[in-house]
């Protein structure tokens, strides 16, 4: 097979999941036209599309969606990586789980969203709060999946890894760590999605700037076209992070039965 | 082999005494030995006292009833487990402690490396880089599984896994070769064809192997000496003084054969 052909035919593949949403976004332009859906209730797609472009040539946009995206992108940073770190420190230390475990089960059965009041009065609404948010509900899924990752590596290629002499280095890089790392990608794609959500909550509460202000100021003067626009651009980059991740993923497993493709 | 053993084994009249007797040779080195080993676990007595000295090249095989012991002499052979009392010897020639590898019956292969780099796992602190990966590729050579080298252990079958995992314990010439049922989850097929391949190998590269097996024609056919353990003790110490290559079916095996299992039953009692 040729590799334009393979390209063709991946494209096809892959094209298909958007056949949908694009029949959606049909019939509801010609049931806007028609004159079925209220203006009022739901815009028109050529609508939405309009409020795009009008944003898009003031800058506004743009820059909303980049202070959201450096939220989301810091957030994650903070909180996966403390995640990372501390899922890879109690997986492979019985000390260190025993010390830290049981206190992060505890704060883990609190809905992060639940310390919105607390966090507003502690950081007003600024960045930090943003951040703080994300960082937290971000924190568990890549704790919580870089511990089961790490115990249920088999123990039985560990200790083959023993018997061949590797150091606590190289067990860890050659056999642990690659062993954890299909739970560990499990936990950073369900943590995008909780980035996200809590985003979007904490920017529609309390923000200044951002998509979810952007949305709650439409809401205001009742531009409902905006508001729209919001959470299909929210959904737009959900999908992006989502696809990046199983890049990622797709990359780093593929000696993973899940990820071969049958070769030629 | 002299005649007359041959006769006696055609005969049939086979005791231990008579074949210990024909095999007189050089004394070769000891490989290992243990000595007055006893390993418990618990209450639980797992070995109780094990005498064995083995020569350096022979191949052993240990055949006993599950649960008598066989494999945790094997895991202290190999280090894995330390005896409760007694002790071991690894000797070699210059008086550096001899490398020992152990197979496991499942290959135990890291699924995110490539067979060659699976197989270069088995020169960890030996050799690194172009020489670990072209003494990696001569042994998967010496496997018959050269052209498999870039490929994913999970596209190969059980019994290319187990290859490759007889090529990475052998990559870094081992003075001896523990082996843990390595055939016993393999189809009858693929076994004698694994038997004859680790017989070619053992040959070549002349290490000590000690393969633990349930399979007592797999024994008699692959070993120089089957030792039986029952109960945490040496219970019968049988060389095989039968020409190599054996044939499957032949009737000295079969008679032997059959003396070890009276043994391991019981005469019938079973």
């Amino acid at each position: 097979m040729s590799a334009l052909q393979g390209w063709l035919a991946r494209l096809g593949r892959e094209s298909i999941g958007w056949a949908l949403p694009v029949i959606l976004l049909l019939a509801w332009e010609l049931a806007s036209r028609a004159g079925l859906i209220a203006g009022n209730v739901l815009p028109a797609p050529s609508a939405v599309a309009a409020a795009f472009w009008r944003l898009l040539v003031s800058g506004e946009l743009i820059a909303n969606i980049g202070v959201s995206a450096a939220r989301a992108l810091v957030g994650f940073a903070v909180g996966g990586s403390i995640g990372f770190v501390l899922g890879l420190a109690n997986g492979v230390s019985a000390l260190s789980r025993g010390v830290t475990d049981t206190t992060l089960q505890m704060i883990r059965n609190i809905p992060h969203l639940a310390l919105i009041p607390l966090v507003i009065l502690w950081f007003g609404i600024d960045e930090e709060a943003k951040i703080f948010l994300v960082a937290l509900g971000v924190f568990f899924p890549i704790y919580v999946n870089t511990l089961l990752g790490i115990q249920s590596v088999d123990p039985q290629l560990i200790e083959m890894g023993r018997i061949y002499g590797m150091s606590r280095g190289e067990l860890f890089l050659r056999v642990i760590l690659p062993g954890a790392l299909p739970a560990i990608f499990v936990g950073l794609r369900y943590a995008l999605g909780i980035m996200w959500l809590t985003l979007i909550v904490a920017e529609t509460i309390s923000a200044s700037s951002g998509l979810g202000y952007m949305a709650m100021q439409a809401r205001e003067f009742l531009l409902i076209d905006v508001v729209v626009l919001s959470i299909l651009i929210y959904a737009l980059l959900g999908k992006l992070a989502d696809s990046l991740a199983r890049m990622l993923e797709r990359l780093s497993l593929q000696w993973h039965p899940a990820f071969q493709t049958a070769r030629s | 082999m002299t005649t007359a053993a041959i006769a006696t084994l055609r005969t049939g009249h086979l005791t231990t005494e008579t074949v210990n007797r024909v095999t007189q040779r050089e004394p070769r080195a000891s490989a290992f030995a243990f000595r007055g080993v006893r390993k418990s676990f618990g209450d639980k007595v797992v070995l109780d006292g094990i005498d064995l000295n083995v020569e350096a090249g022979t191949f052993l095989a240990i055949i006993g009833k599950s649960g008598c012991g066989k494999s945790t002499l094997l895991r202290i052979l190999a280090g894995l487990d330390r005896p409760t009392a007694g002790a071991l010897d690894v000797g070699s020639e210059d008086g550096t402690h001899a490398r020992t590898r152990i197979m496991f019956q499942e290959p135990r292969l890291l699924p995110w490396a490539r067979v060659i780099d699976n197989v270069a796992v088995g020169l960890t602190g030996l050799a690194k880089g172009r020489e670990a990966k072209e003494r990696a590729q001569a042994l998967l050579a010496e496997v018959g599984l050269a052209d498999r080298a870039g490929e994913w252990p999970s596209v190969l079958s059980g019994g290319q896994r187990q290859r490759v995992a007889l090529a990475r314990a052998l990559v870094g010439s081992p003075s001896i070769l523990a082996l843990d049922e390595p055939l016993g989850a393999l189809d009858a097929l693929t076994r004698i064809e694994m038997q004859g391949l680790l017989e070619r190998v053992w040959k070549k590269q002349g290490f000590t192997a000690v393969l633990v097996t349930h399979d007592v024609t797999e024994a008699v056919a692959l070993a120089d000496r089957v030792v039986v353990i029952d109960k945490g003790r040496i219970d019968l110490d049988l060389e095989i003084p039968l020409p190599r290559p054996r044939r499957h079916g032949a009737p000295e095996l079969a008679q032997l054969e059959g003396r070890i299992l009276d043994r391991l039953f019981g005469n019938g009692r079973v």
